[in-house]
């Protein structure tokens, strides 16, 4: 399955990209997987394990380490907010 | 209801005209603008620029007027957040909500503020003398919103 990834403000310039189409493993089915799958491609990717509260949203909908990551998902990493 | 995110200036006036035009059953109109400070943290601000994530922040901002809505009586609402490059004195956001009354009024655009700086997806850079410098979350603005959970 393939997933459509994003990354917002600090992280993206960590990452040094703010998206990405990714082809995922047949283990990889949840948010957690998939935050520790994209960690282990260790350099920056690190970021991903070290961002504090980092938040995770799917399909623009803010979710939690357990939640399901389906084909055609759109998954996004950020820091917590700052607007207002 | 009206949520927006510009690049454009917002006018408080306007907005709240365009709320209350043609209608005389709004008893109260609660509004907040937030402005860029020239300083933060104890730098000197001289430029921010404002991040968020297209089409969730839009859906985002939506929902928790829904929820304020579902709250208090709400007879309409305005919120408008700006994105892009801001500088100290410029409007950030703005928030409108007209009642019958104020206590809703108040409370409905207090909340919507609150769950704003917590929920919807925007980001803030600073520039300082010493660079740029993305904005930390605070613990005293989850604090706030936790206090409308009951």
């Amino acid at each position: 399955m393939s997933v459509h990834i994003l990354y917002f403000a600090g992280l993206r310039e960590a990452l040094g990209q703010s998206s990405e189409q990714l082809s995922l493993p047949a283990q990889v089915g949840s948010v957690g997987q998939l935050h520790a799958h994209l960690a282990a491609r260790g350099g920056v990717w690190v970021a991903l394990a070290t961002t504090k509260n980092l938040r995770i949203a799917v399909n623009r909908k803010v979710a939690a380490m357990d939640a399901p990551v389906k084909d055609g998902d759109e998954v996004a990493f950020f820091p917590p907010v700052t607007g207002g | 209801m009206k949520v927006s995110v510009q690049t454009e200036d917002f006018d408080l006036g306007a907005e709240c005209t365009a709320i209350t035009r043609g209608r005389s059953d709004i008893g109260a109109l609660a509004s907040f603008v937030g402005l860029v400070r020239d300083s933060n943290d104890g730098a000197g601000i001289s430029r921010m620029t404002l991040e968020h994530y297209p089409g969730m922040t839009e859906q985002s901002l939506a929902e928790i007027v829904e929820q304020a809505r579902g709250r208090w009586d709400v007879m309409d609402a305005t919120v408008i957040h700006r994105i892009g490059e801001l500088k100290p004195g410029d409007n950030i956001v703005l928030v409108a909500v007209a009642s019958a009354h104020r206590g809703d009024a108040f409370a409905a655009c207090e909340f919507i503020m609150d769950y704003l700086k917590t929920r919807a997806p925007f980001w803030k850079k600073e520039k300082t003398p010493e660079g740029e410098r993305w904005v930390d979350a605070r613990e005293s603005d989850d604090e706030s919103a936790a206090r409308w959970k009951a």
